[in-house]
């Protein structure tokens, strides 16, 4: 093997500014870094002195993609510590706009930010012109993803109508009803992408790996709740011990914290994590749709999160359908916020966000300020176990016949695989040291 | 020939980058009329002889300074879009904290290792040649921006408050159920979504002018007896920076 030094200035295509360095001298991996280099953003600090109801509203903020996961989570986690129990009609609401999230998002990712490395373009736009159905099938199913989140939360990026104790705004039964249609004539559009994906051929890599999610007892596949598990430790833990399973650490090449968890020094989370921990609970369309990709549990190539965000896409359009029906069976009527139980307290939230699952605590001190926040966020969970792929990838394609640029495309699309959210990663608390210069 | 646009992005959510490609009707006709030629976020390849660029985030590190340099040299229009590249934005809620604490609460004893400055809209450090606000941009302005530019008609922010555009839609208002609502104080163009999902305007879009700040002072202390203090305080949410220029 040869000597090679590697460097991607920030990879293109993922949410956030990152940049890939490797070295490798007389055969060996001298360095190896996903760098995070976007500014370290504060979010925890400037939680602290700010009145309980806003902590959705500046959360959400932390990133435009997934904004409405930040913000199911921050809900959650504030009412663990007021000791609030939102209504069936408010958990309905927010389980919906949350699937248009992880639809939009996954949408997003699919089309735009991976497609085009499979396809020999930089970008979704030469598409428009060569393949335009394509980009205007994409266009058709992230726009209905849009509007869902819109009809329930008043727009997708930054939602207004989910707060604490309940929601402020209703979707009119007509609103929901043309949703409804417009996913069901969605499954078209789903059956056309699940063909179009089963002939793209993702890189082989496989790893032995930890995989990291929540577990619904009730049965759903898990996005709005349950108790974390994991492919190596399936005992559920609650959300309100998430520090037994997820431990953080500062390293200096990332603004990002990395995890580990009790059982791996890297795990993962994400689509494929969902899909190894909870195929069981799929949509029977969804399990289908896994079959026609050759997607099966257990799947350790990392390349495949892109196929697991395919399954559970079909999932959601189903899983909205029925929540729709749903809503309109029981009627939708404006209730007020319930309101705070208790000051004083710390409480945990979590949700599966699109790419993983993300953790929010916060301490609320006697007059309902933040006295204390916590992040957890997906992308620095599996930050360290990127690189771990890539300490893996990095001797096999030098060995290849691959060129430099080959090379490099490979670790770029390794990297969106996972679908990094960096502007959300870069700002995380709860420290134990890694060693000095790590 | 087309115009050549970028857009870029510092300290942010990249929302309102995002918010571009949630032009789904428009986007194809978009891409007919310009030409994007540097997009982080949406695509690989990169150029730097700019027509347009677009900017969102705040200027927040001593990285940001420079990449907000390299951006007005590359682009001969510079447009900051969102809260953040207008006014600092959310990011500004560090500047009320020193930055060893709010360093050091993250970070810990590693807090050296990671720049930062207080954060500061794009017009600090460059000239800026237009501004969308809101958190995140209206993209129906941004599009109303593009289809003036394009036409060379001038461009402007409304100078109205959203007050004006809550009215319209007939809402009604927050202060009438004792909330206090920055929509009397903020610039109009969001079409008051807040007041109209049940939420206070956040004042994400800056306050329309002094002027309008201080009637609305008076009539809230006379009609609901809200101080102007209590406003200025909401406002710190998105809008920290304006704080020197306030009454």
């Amino acid at each position: 093997m040869t000597d090679v030094s590697i460097d991607v200035r920030h990879v293109t295509r993922v949410e956030g500014h990152g940049n890939i360095a490797i070295n490798v001298q007389d055969g060996e991996i001298t360095r190896l870094e996903l760098a995070i280099v976007e500014s370290p953003r504060f979010f925890e600090s400037f939680l602290r002195g700010r009145m309980y109801h806003e902590v959705p509203h500046i959360t959400c903020r932390i990133c435009g993609i997934c904004s409405v996961g930040h913000t199911t989570t921050s809900v959650k986690a504030v009412e663990a510590a007021l000791g609030i129990t939102p209504s069936e009609q408010t958990v309905l609401l927010r389980k919906l706009i949350l699937y248009g999230e992880e639809l939009q998002s996954h949408f997003l990712h699919l089309y735009f930010l991976a497609v085009p490395d499979f396809l020999g373009v930089g970008s979704v736009i030469p598409l428009a012109r060569t393949n335009p159905d394509v980009v205007k099938r994409a266009l058709r199913m992230k726009k209905l993803a849009n509007d869902i989140c819109g009809a329930v939360g008043g727009r997708h990026i930054h939602p207004i109508a989910i707060h604490v104790g309940g929601v402020t705004h209703l979707p009119r039964d007509e609103e929901l009803t043309g949703l409804k249609r417009r996913l069901e004539d969605c499954r078209t559009d789903l059956a056309e992408t699940v063909g179009l994906f089963a002939t793209l051929k993702p890189p082989d890599l496989r790893r032995d790996t930890e995989y990291m999610a929540l577990k619904d007892a009730g049965g759903e596949y898990a996005f709005y709740d349950g108790d974390i598990v994991s492919t190596r430790d399936p005992t559920p833990t609650p959300v309100a011990r998430y520090r037994e399973r997820v431990i953080e650490s500062v390293v200096r090449h990332s603004a990002a914290k990395h995890c580990r968890s009790p059982q791996s020094e890297t795990y993962a989370v994400g689509a494929l994590a969902r899909f190894n921990n909870n195929h069981e609970q799929l949509h029977p369309k969804a399990k289908e749709a896994a079959k026609a990709l050759g997607l099966q549990p257990p799947c350790d190539n990392p390349f495949h999160n892109n196929t697991a965000q395919l399954v559970e896409s079909v999932h959601c359009v189903d899983a909205s359908i029925e929540l729709i029906d749903e809503l309109l069976r029981r009627g939708l009527r404006l209730e007020p916020l319930v309101k705070p139980q208790r000051y004083g307290e710390i409480g945990a939230g979590a949700a599966e966000v699109p790419r993983g699952v993300l953790f929010h605590e916060f301490g609320i001190d006697r007059q309902g300020r933040v006295e204390s926040a916590n992040l957890i966020i997906p992308t620095g969970q599996n930050l360290a176990n990127i690189e771990a792929d890539m300490r893996a990838m990095v001797p096999k394609l030098i060995d290849s016949e691959l060129s430099k640029g080959e090379i490099k495309l490979q670790l770029e699309m390794l990297v969106r695989a996972y679908d990094p959210c960096i502007s959300c990663a870069t700002h995380l608390l709860d420290i134990e040291w890694q060693g000095e210069g790590t | 020939m087309k115009p050549r646009i970028a857009i870029f992005s510092l300290t942010g959510c990249e929302g309102c980058s995002l918010a571009i490609l949630e032009l789904e009707d428009q986007l194809l006709d978009l891409l007919g009329a310009v030409e994007i030629v540097n997009f982080r976020e949406g695509m690989t390849e990169k150029a730097w002889d700019i027509d347009i660029g677009f900017v969102d985030g705040a200027v927040s590190t001593p990285e940001d300074e420079r990449e907000a340099k390299r951006f007005r040299e590359a682009c001969k229009t510079l447009v900051a879009i969102g809260s953040c590249a207008c006014l600092g934005g959310i990011n500004t809620l560090k500047n009320h904290q020193a930055r060893d604490d709010y360093r050091r609460y993250v970070y810990g004893e590693r807090a050296e290792w990671f720049p930062t400055q207080p954060a500061r809209p794009l017009s600090s450090v460059v000239k800026v040649d237009y501004e969308l606000p809101g958190c995140p941009m209206i993209k129906e302005e941004f599009l109303q921006f593009v289809k003036d530019v394009l036409a060379g008609r001038p461009f402007k922010l409304p100078d109205t408050a959203v007050c004006v555009e809550c009215k319209k839609r007939g809402n009604v208002c927050l202060y009438e159920q004792g909330i206090c609502c920055l929509g009397p104080v903020t610039r109009a163009g969001c079409n008051a979504i807040c007041p109209s999902f049940g939420s206070k305007c956040e004042g994400c879009r800056g306050i329309v002018d002094r002027e309008a700040l201080l009637v609305a002072g008076v009539n809230l202390r006379e009609q609901y007896d809200i101080p102007l203090e209590q406003v200025l305080a909401d406002f710190r949410l998105f809008g920290a920076y304006q704080e020197g220029d306030l009454p």
